[in-house]
């Protein structure tokens, strides 16, 4: 959904998963890229600009900060600040109460969509409304409404001005 | 228009437009996303197909063969153990000369088990009869359909054909496409005319017994429709040109190959990354190029040829094993042999086997390997593991 709202802001973009073990509860990777030219390249991405944990747990068993640097950004769902986690120098982090958002909105805590919210205020690479049309392609009726209001909270808790 | 959309979901609509008359497959990942797709669209009365539920590839593959066999034209898709399931099938299907098109998300073969990505399976079908695309994006995959329908109903052709495209790396990947409309479609892939057809007003056997005396024939005359294959291959991709403004009209695609010392060699996904790790070694000095292939089946000997005249190393980036092989891959062994008089150094080397992912820098190794006259390898082991 994040691909598709990048599409639809404008640029190329590219989203695939990494299948690992095929359970629910299972650690997942995804990954995103955006460019202003057509994407050819088809390797998993090693040093990202970007990472979302929807799982802060995760962060003990993984090493989810892996390959960022300088000026990138860490989009992570915690009751906690930014400064309980060791990340790499100059990298900054976002927290946010994906869980707390997604309860109050959607009843179920399903973050995804929620953390999606976080990213386009984080990190600017795509368009609020461009989000909310993509939210509302995926979902329909109530259900689409539902998380279009759960990803505007996280923007608006990240500092995004719609 | 440009959309963006999953690969599998691409390929569905894709196939919607050729307007199959029976669909026949069996769920297998990654290939599950597309048979998925068309069977809502056929419950949701969006396609007017005969969409059969079976209980094995082997089954799926014999109903498409007594359809096209009827006349129709039909639709299968499948991946890795499946694809092997229908071997038998598959030879049956090209040697009745039936036009039968089928998508393959490329996955490795068990044992050991794996679900992720390699090209073993269409490979391992090389002599099977049926040709044999692989497709760089999704936008080719989605091409690649039309083409292939065009091609392998042809009179003068009669092949079934496979569209392989790499699983998960294609199939799961959201990126933008173009999905032409239907009236465009159309007009390039006309109604199905079948050359002939079991009629019970008019009765004809296929698939007879053959005797020694007549049996020979039958395999030459598949191999002479292969080689004309390539031919229709290029007519259908400049047509293609003409209708979609997308052409293809070669089976090779050459990408900075002008004045390259060192060629790359590589089919399917890959190609987009050997893309970007060519721009990064020109960039650094390096002379050096890629040829991508389209076509496995029919073999482009010729175009390879001319295409890698005057390089003085190419590196063919296998992603199969054929076990015992000194090679040792399979698209290697076919470049060095486009090459065996010119005195090229051709060096296979196999990679990215099961999923193992394929970055930049491991294209820029390969390069070097090549230029350092060491090949003909397994690229990328962990040593610790052996």
């Amino acid at each position: 959904m994040i691909a598709v709202a990048a599409f639809k802001s404008g640029v190329y973009s590219q989203a695939f998963p990494a299948f690992g073990v095929e359970r629910r509860g299972a650690p997942v990777q995804a990954f995103v890229r955006f460019s202003d030219s057509k994407i050819r390249l088809r390797s998993q991405v090693y040093e990202p600009d970007y990472i979302i944990v929807q799982d802060s747990t995760l962060i003990k068993d993984v090493n989810v900060f892996a390959g960022m640097k300088e000026g990138s950004i860490a989009i992570i769902n915690t009751e906690k600040g930014g400064a309980a986690f060791d990340v790499p120098p100059g990298v900054r982090v976002v927290t946010l109460d994906a869980t707390r958002i997604a309860l109050e909105v959607l009843g179920i805590p399903i973050t995804n969509t929620s953390l999606m919210g976080a990213f386009a205020a984080a990190t600017g690479e795509i368009q609020f409304p461009a989000l909310a049309e993509a939210l509302d392609e995926r979902f329909s009726g109530p259900l689409a409404e539902k998380n279009i209001e759960a990803a505007r909270r996280a923007f608006a808790a990240v500092g995004g001005e719609a | 228009m440009m959309e963006i959309m999953e690969g599998s979901h691409a390929v569905a609509e894709a196939v919607k437009r050729c307007r199959p008359e029976v669909v026949s497959a069996y769920p297998i990942t990654p290939q599950t996303h597309i048979v998925e797709r068309l069977a809502e669209f056929v419950a949701d009365g969006e396609m007017e197909s005969d969409y059969l539920t079976v209980d094995s590839e082997f089954s799926a593959l014999s109903a498409c063969v007594g359809a096209s066999a009827a006349g129709s034209r039909v639709y299968s898709s499948t991946s890795s153990q499946g694809l092997i399931l229908m071997a038998e099938v598959c030879f049956n299907a090209s040697g009745m000369r039936l036009p039968i098109v089928m998508s393959i998300a490329n996955r490795a073969l068990g044992a050991p088990l794996s679900i992720w990505n390699d090209q073993q399976d269409s490979i391992a079908m090389r002599d099977s009869g049926w040709f044999q695309l692989y497709a760089e994006d999704v936008q080719e995959l989605v091409d690649y359909h039309f083409l292939s329908y065009r091609v392998a109903e042809d009179h003068n052709i009669l092949l079934p054909g496979f569209v392989c495209f790499d699983g998960f790396i294609l199939s799961h990947t959201y990126e933008p496409v173009d999905i032409p409309d239907q009236e465009t479609v159309d007009a390039y892939l006309p109604v199905f005319d079948p050359y002939q057809k079991l009629d019970a007003n008019d009765p004809i056997s296929m698939g007879m017994y053959a005797t020694p005396d007549y049996y020979m024939e039958f395999r030459y005359e598949l191999d002479r429709a292969m080689e004309r294959a390539a031919g229709a291959i290029e007519d259908a991709g400049r047509a293609f040109g003409e209708h979609f403004g997308r052409e293809y009209g070669s089976l090779v695609e050459a990408y900075r190959m002008d004045d390259a010392d060192t060629a790359l060699v590589a089919m399917g996904s890959i190609c987009g990354t050997v893309k970007d790790a060519v721009d990064e070694m020109r960039d650094a000095g390096r002379k050096v190029g890629l040829l991508k292939l389209r076509s496995f089946r029919p073999f482009p000997q010729a175009e390879v040829a001319r295409a890698l005249d005057g390089v003085a190393a190419v590196a063919v980036l296998d992603k199969n094993i054929s076990p015992g092989m000194a090679m040792k891959g399979a698209v290697g062994l076919e470049v060095r042999d486009a090459l065996w008089k010119t005195g090229i150094d051709v060096y296979s080397y196999v990679i990215g086997l099961g999923g193992r992912d394929v970055r930049k820098k491991d294209i820029a190794a390969v390069a070097d390997l090549a230029e350092s006259g060491r090949g003909d390898m397994f690229y990328g082991l962990r040593e610790e593991l052996i």
